[in-house]
């Protein structure tokens, strides 16, 4: 079973003059575990194609399959349950880390597994295993305001993997590190990924940052212009 | 993990100045309800104490509380003899302004029949009043101690006893004497016109062709005692047996003319309805006007709150986090927020309440009714804030 299936995939927005289209026609399909960079300039849909994916936008038409379930076919069915499927399929990582600024290191990542349904004590103990593997063991009771970039984007990644999602969408999960923070953020994502068997996407600017991925998908004007595998 | 005080715990000065102010506004909520029963209690306090079932007044008055009424004593004998009566006896009420140690005060002054009806309720300290003259009960309130003198109508009362928190219906404490001294005080102003009027009298009667010279100076002193008698009452309060017939007791003095006999709970009526209606109302409208402020605050605040956090609810939304988490962090919020101010003015008033001048009477039934209110504003003032976060979109968490 493919992790994700994408068919067509297209997001339009506005009419007439002021239509844009920002996804054209994706198709692809990606294996659990497996590594996908997306590259293009600003405005060539690379975040569109993640929050189509991520049911935060309603693509206009084409399909989406996640792990198996039909969660976009010309738009979005009308039973499904978003946040369900967002809480147990996906896990999100962005560019502004997006923590919870009155909740501590160890309480954003709790939050992700209460979500679904794990009690506190164990939620808690899980959640200090994972940070203390990104290596945040000691800065766990700090609030976002008082952990570095870096170590904030950590934190991210923690809470997106707390559920072991199939699937994991980041966009530009590096841009606000510097190189060596990117590095090294970058690396710990590909490596909990691989761990989690979850297949991740992961969109960046950033050439360096690609290597050990298993596919790079280029995008411009909304479709993809080229596709390499490593 | 609750979402909801860990923001709060965040924001813990904002939250707690925000607890006080309404903590204090609540207090004041809770004590105009303590105003207005007590200013219920003081209005019937002299009513309660005396326990009558029928107080009967002059016609067409509304006495001896509400307006004047002015009957002879000796109606008592005739209202002891009404089937059903078992006791009754006459009461004096008079307001007395007078001065001590340069400065005025005013008192309320009740006459009873000693043995009858009226007197004063529980003594707190010292006794009740032992002889026909000269002693006087006071309201511990008038801060007159035990033994002390006080001159009224040119006659000095030894003060024997203390009532505690006994007041007239207009808020002055309250003071016993005999019934006798009572209407010489009351009467004291009008010696020399009673010499008048006297002598005016056996003019009169001198000057009838029936009488002879000397039968008129015998008829003179008794006249006038008739004529001009201070054996004048407030009312004759009486008390039924039990059993008895309350209607057909009322209806047969009511058959006397010149006489109205009111039930207590007329009294109570027309002490409660046309006396403290008004404040009742005033009073009333300032909760309403205040509670509809605590809810404005509360809203504005929760709303503010949630504003703030519009981007930690899309994150939320974003990875999935139910509504009903989301609902239970503005709702628990705001009701916190009340129910810490309930408590906050609560205490305030509970520390207070007895250093008000007048009574305030903290019933727990306005409590809990009160505290029943706070919590459907705080649900109500959440409402504008919740439903700005049910609108978040999980897609405002990813901008830049
Ligand atoms: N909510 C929106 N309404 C209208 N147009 C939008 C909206 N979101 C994106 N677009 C447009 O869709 C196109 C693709 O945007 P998208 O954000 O996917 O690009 P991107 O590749 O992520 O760019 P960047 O590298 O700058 O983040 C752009 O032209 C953008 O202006
Ligand atoms: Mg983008």
């Amino acid at each position: 079973m493919y992790a994700v299936q994408i068919e067509g995939l297209t997001k339009i927005y506005g009419s007439g003059d002021t239509k844009v289209v920002a996804l054209a026609d994706a198709t692809f399909d990606v294996t659990p575990g497996e590594l996908v960079a997306i590259l293009g300039p600003s405005g060539s849909g690379k975040t569109t194609l993640l929050t189509t994916i991520g049911l935060v936008t309603e693509p206009t038409r084409g399909k989406v399959v996640l792990d198996g379930e039909l969660i976009a076919d010309n738009g979005w069915p009308p039973s499904l349950d978003l946040k369900r499927v967002r809480r147990e399929k996906l896990g999100f990582i962005f560019q502004s880390h997006n923590l919870i600024p009155f909740l501590t290191a160890v309480e954003n990542v709790m939050i992700a597994l209460e979500n679904n349904g794990m009690g506190t004590k164990e939620a808690r103990a899980r959640s200090i295993t994972i940070l203390e593997s990104l290596g945040l063991g000691h800065r766990m009771d700090q609030y976002p305001a008082l952990l570095s970039g870096g170590e904030s984007q950590r934190t991210a990644i923690a809470r997106a993997l707390a559920n072991r999602p199939k699937v994991i969408l980041a966009d530009e999960p590096t841009a606000a590190l510097d190189t060596e923070n990117g590095r090294h953020v970058m690396a710990l994502l590909k490596k909990l990924a691989v761990e989690n068997n979850s297949a991740i996407l992961v969109v960046t600017h950033d050439q360096r940052m690609v290597e050990g991925f298993d596919r790079i998908f280029t995008f411009s004007d909304g479709r993809i212009v080229d596709e390499k595998r490593n | 993990m609750n979402l909801a005080l860990r923001d709060i715990r965040h924001h813990q000065s904002r939250f707690i100045q925000t607890c006080l102010g309404l903590g204090l506004l609540l207090g004041v909520v809770m004590s105009m309800g303590g105003i207005y029963r007590g200013l219920f209690t003081d209005a019937t306090a002299i009513l309660n104490s005396t326990a009558a079932d029928l107080w009967v007044v002059q016609q067409d008055t509304t006495g001896p509380f509400a307006a004047t009424s002015r009957i002879p004593e000796d109606i008592k004998f005739r209202i002891r003899a009404v089937p059903g009566v078992e006791q009754a006896s006459a009461l004096s009420f008079q307001n007395i302004q007078s001065e001590r140690n340069g400065t005025p005060f005013r008192f309320f002054l009740v006459g009873y029949e000693l043995g009858g009806l009226g007197g004063p309720p529980a003594i707190v300290a010292g006794r009740p009043i032992g002889q026909k003259h000269y002693e006087i009960v006071v309201d511990r309130a008038m801060k007159i101690a035990l033994g002390e003198q006080l001159r009224l109508a040119g006659d000095d009362y030894t003060v024997v006893g203390h009532t505690a928190k006994m007041v007239s219906s207009a808020g002055d404490p309250v003071a016993y004497v005999t019934l006798a001294d009572a209407q010489k005080i009351q009467f004291k102003d009008d010696n020399n016109a009673i010499r008048n009027s006297r002598e005016k009298l056996a003019d009169q009667l001198a000057r009838l062709p029936i009488l002879s010279r000397s039968q008129a100076d015998q008829l003179t002193p008794q006249v006038a005692e008739i004529v001009g008698s201070t054996h004048i009452a407030n009312t004759v309060v009486a008390r039924l047996a039990p059993g008895a017939d309350l209607a057909l007791a009322q209806e047969r003095i009511n058959r006397w003319n010149h006489f109205r006999p009111l039930t207590a709970k007329d009294q109570e009526h027309i002490l409660t309805e046309g006396m403290i209606k008004k404040a009742k109302m005033q009073l009333g409208l300032f909760r309403a006007i205040l509670l509809v402020i605590s809810g404005v605050i509360i809203s504005l605040i929760i709303y503010t709150m949630t504003l703030d956090k519009l981007r930690v609810i899309a994150t939320l939304k974003l990875i999935g986090t139910r509504n009903r988490v989301i609902v239970g962090l503005i709702l628990q919020q705001s009701l916190l927020m009340g129910m810490i101010a309930y408590a906050i003015g609560l205490t305030l008033i509970e520390l207070t309440h007895d250093k008000f001048p007048r009574r305030v009477d903290l019933v727990a039934i306005d409590l809990q009714l009160l505290f029943g209110i706070v919590v459907l504003i705080c649900i109500g003032a959440s409402l504008v804030g919740i439903r700005k976060a049910m609108r978040v979109e999980p897609a405002e968490a990813l901008g830049g």
